[in-house]
């Protein structure tokens, strides 16, 4: 679903923007009324405790679930205006431009490294193969675009720091090797906005060193990224804007200093007790003239 | 029972005496197994009263071969595949060496296969060459290019399908019925079988292609059963279970394979014979499966088949990374039809008949088993694969000598699905992965590396 840009709600700086989200499985509101807006040019991330609906609202953003109620809007560079929620996900990623990787990652794991990236050019590839007939018999163009993929693939490789591993099958990777890859293959897809669920699951610190600085030139190539992360030192060092969910609801929102210090933060990570955490806000907020929350 | 042994220093003392223990327990386990269904047979007599026969020659020989057989499993096998194991982990490196071999082995086959005919005839003369040409030839390289068929949609794509025989006969049945009805030439009729195929193929594809793994494998095992219970049924247009006869043979270049004055023997001045007619199948044979491999190899190679696999690999990877799951799989789906049915109108071809019967389930699992033992995907494995499947059977027919052992109503090919059964319980647990089971990368960097087996995945889809 193509439209103009001319709804008010939306500055031209939102990439995204997430409306009154709601997904329901079963009895569970998995996510609850849930808007926000990520920006242009900048990270995002989305945390919260365990089961907070963080992968839900993934799912719901890339097509995987159609959620309940409430409305995703994805605005392109060009100006193009897309409606997630009634997109199918194969459709957001080829037409909308949002790429994502898993919480359990998800390689093709029997194909190689190299061959991974250019599945991820399929759509781009199809095209200039005419649809396999063209490139079948032959034809120079797809001859021509095949080659540029490889070199995509490789540059992307290099960036991912998996060049020579590039002919070995993506099963055989370490895990943080892995989970580069999958970043560098969602890359593949030309993305204006890349959606990582935890890439710095399971990385040691010197891998998880590595992976902010390809995040933070991911972003500064002009690629938004949103990104779901438990691990606080990566959410602090390299976000720009930073939104906090407690069982499906937004908690707080704002930049990663402003996060750290809300006192509905600290409690939902401490857990402490609800009418304690109304407490604790009044305590915050007559201390600093109620800019809190 | 194995891992005792498999734990124990081999030191060769105490591995026969091991053995010996061990093949005395193993005697006595089937003596005890076999006692009553081997050891007595009962019969009735014309007052139908019960008799009981005691059959302890049988009972004792099925008892020797257990117990030798696990002997010489002790002494002889299981530290051979011990060994084996170790050598396999300890020489990766050295597989380098056989490349030589390993790269030319497709040349020298199809020198072979094109030498094949001739080498007979000159060795059994024309009608002794017939067997050799039909029986273990054609009949081979059709089920070497229906599984090479199937492989494009069970191996690359991992899509289980139980019904891929529906195809096949649906290309038979357009060749049989539109060249009785409509008198057109093999050539034309073809093209146009793989097309009406591969749309059958689209139209079973489109429903069912939202299922996956299991349910998958069910309805296309319906589907085809399907066809077949219209061929039964609609005998209007199929005849039925009669079957469609006198189909017209293929020409070569219209030159007909008869015993009219413009027909091949005469043309060139040939004694009659059929041998002519098998010898140009052949050929004719040899090329489909050539242009169904190069065109398999192709594909492979092109952004579908790439998809294909990956598809295979991880379906929800695929959509994420904007791949329409249902096209891919559509296609994978159809072009595999496509060679069924090419297959199926060559089959029509040659046989000059075709009836319900010879599209039972049995065929579909037959092509199955074959992709499942050459190795998900290989072409090289398979074509082994079919070589041992059918020329096994044809292999059996063959044994006549084994009735001066089991009696004269002894027919060896009806033994072939037990033996099938156990030679691929064998092959499975020796490879599980099939004859072939790495995989060759369609695209490479630096250097082709072959991917093992053990990071491929049969799919669930
Ligand atoms: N397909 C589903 N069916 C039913 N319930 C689901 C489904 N997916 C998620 N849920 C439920 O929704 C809630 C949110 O799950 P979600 O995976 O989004 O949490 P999360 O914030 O990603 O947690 P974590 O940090 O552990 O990854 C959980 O209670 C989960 O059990
Ligand atoms: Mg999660």
């Amino acid at each position: 679903m193509i439209m103009k840009v001319s709804d008010s709600m939306t500055s031209p700086e939102d990439i995204l923007s997430v409306e009154h989200l709601s997904m329901r499985f079963g009895g569970l509101m998995a996510i609850n009324d849930l808007s926000f807006t990520a920006r242009r040019g900048e990270i995002t991330a989305l945390i919260g405790p365990n089961g907070a609906g963080k992968t839900t609202v993934f799912n719901c953003i890339t097509g995987f679930y159609k959620p309940t109620m409430g409305m995703i809007r994805m605005t392109r560079q060009n100006g193009e205006e897309h409606l997630l929620e009634r997109l199918p996900d194969f459709i957001i990623t080829r037409d909308a431009k949002v790429a994502r990787t898993f919480q359990n990652i998800r390689l093709f794991s029997g194909l190689t490294v190299l061959e991974n990236l250019l599945v991820a050019q399929h759509n781009k590839l199809m095209r200039a193969s005419g649809y396999t007939l063209l490139g079948l018999l032959g034809s120079p163009i797809y001859k021509r675009e095949a080659k540029k993929a490889i070199e995509k693939a490789a540059h992307w490789l290099e960036r991912a720091d998996l060049l020579d591993r590039a002919d070995d099958p993506a099963g055989d990777l370490s895990y943080g090797a892995q989970r580069r890859l999958e970043i560098a293959r969602a890359m593949c897809t030309d993305p204006e906005l890349l959606c990582l669920d935890e890439p710095a699951a399971g990385l040691n610190p010197k891998e998880s060193l590595a992976l902010n600085t390809l995040l933070r030139s991911i972003r500064d190539e002009g690629t938004s990224l949103l990104l779901i992360e438990h691990d606080m030192s990566v959410v602090m060092e390299i976000s720009d804007h930073v939104v906090v969910l407690e069982y499906g609801q937004k908690i707080s929102d704002g930049t990663p200093e402003h996060v750290k210090n809300d006192p509905k933060v600290i409690a939902a990570y401490l857990g402490v007790d609800d009418d304690e955490v109304d407490e604790a806000i009044s305590e915050v907020e007559s201390l600093d003239g109620g800019q809190g929350a | 029972m194995a891992n005792t042994v498999l734990d124990t220093p081999a030191t060769e003392g105490s591995l026969v005496g091991k053995a010996i223990k061990e093949a005395l327990f193993t005697g006595v386990m089937t003596l005890g197994l076999f006692l009553l269904y081997i050891g007595f047979r009962t019969d009735q007599d014309i007052s139908n009263t019960p008799i009981v026969y005691g059959r302890p020659g049988l009972l004792a020989i099925f008892v020797a071969i257990a117990a030798v057989g696990r002997f010489l499993m002790v002494v002889f096998v299981q530290p051979l595949l011990k060994a084996r194991k170790e050598a396999k982990a300890a020489a990766v490196v050295q597989d380098r060496e056989a490349t030589f071999f390993k790269k030319h082995i497709l040349k020298f086959a199809l020198v072979a296969l094109i030498f094949y005919p001739p080498v007979i005839v000159s060795l059994y003369g024309f009608q002794g060459s017939l067997k050799f040409v039909d029986n273990f030839g054609i009949q081979i390289l059709i089920y070497v290019m229906l599984a090479w068929g199937l492989n494009i949609v069970v191996g690359l794509a991992g899509l289980l399908d139980l019904g891929y025989v529906a195809f096949y006969a649906v290309g038979a049945y357009s060749y049989a019925l539109l060249s009785s009805y409509y008198g057109l030439s093999f050539w034309v009729l073809l093209p146009i079988s793989g097309i009406l195929a591969a749309f059958w193929g689209m139209i079973l594809g489109f429903p069912v292609l939202r299922l996956r793994g299991d349910y998958l494998a069910i309805v296309t095992l319906a589907f085809g059963e399907i066809i077949r219970l219209v061929l039964i049924n609609w005998t209007d247009v199929t005849k039925g279970t009669f079957g469609v006869s006198s189909i017209p043979k293929a020409t070569l270049f219209g030159i007909p394979f008869d015993a009219s004055p413009n027909g091949f023997a005469k043309m060139f001045g040939l004694p009659m014979s059929s041998a002519y007619y098998k010898i140009f199948l052949f050929y004719l044979i040899l090329v489909l499966c050539l242009i169904t491999a190069y065109v398999t190899i192709r594909l492979r190679r092109m952004p579908v088949g790439r998809a294909w696999e990956a598809l295979r690999e991880d379906e929800i990877a695929c959509r994420s990374l904007g791949i329409n799951t249902v096209t891919t799989k559509l296609t994978a789906f159809s072009i595999g039809a496509m060679f069924g049915g090419f297959a199926g109108s060559f089959f029509a071809a040659r046989q000059g008949f075709v009836s319900p019967e010879s599209f039972v389930f049995m065929e579909s699992a037959v092509i199955l088993a074959i992709v499942v033992l050459g190795g998900m995907g290989s072409l090289t494995g398979i074509a082994v694969a079919a070589i041992v499947m059918t020329g096994g059977t044809e292999l059996l027919r063959e044994m006549e000598f084994l009735k001066h052992f089991f009696g004269p109503d002894f027919t060896p090919e009806l033994y072939r699905m037990l033996l099938f059964g156990l030679a691929m319980v064998v092959v499975m647990i020796l490879k599980p992965r099939g004859f072939v089971g790495s995989r060759e990368p369609s695209a490479f960097l630096r250097e082709k590396k072959a991917v093992s087996g053990s990071f491929t995945k049969e799919g669930h889809g």
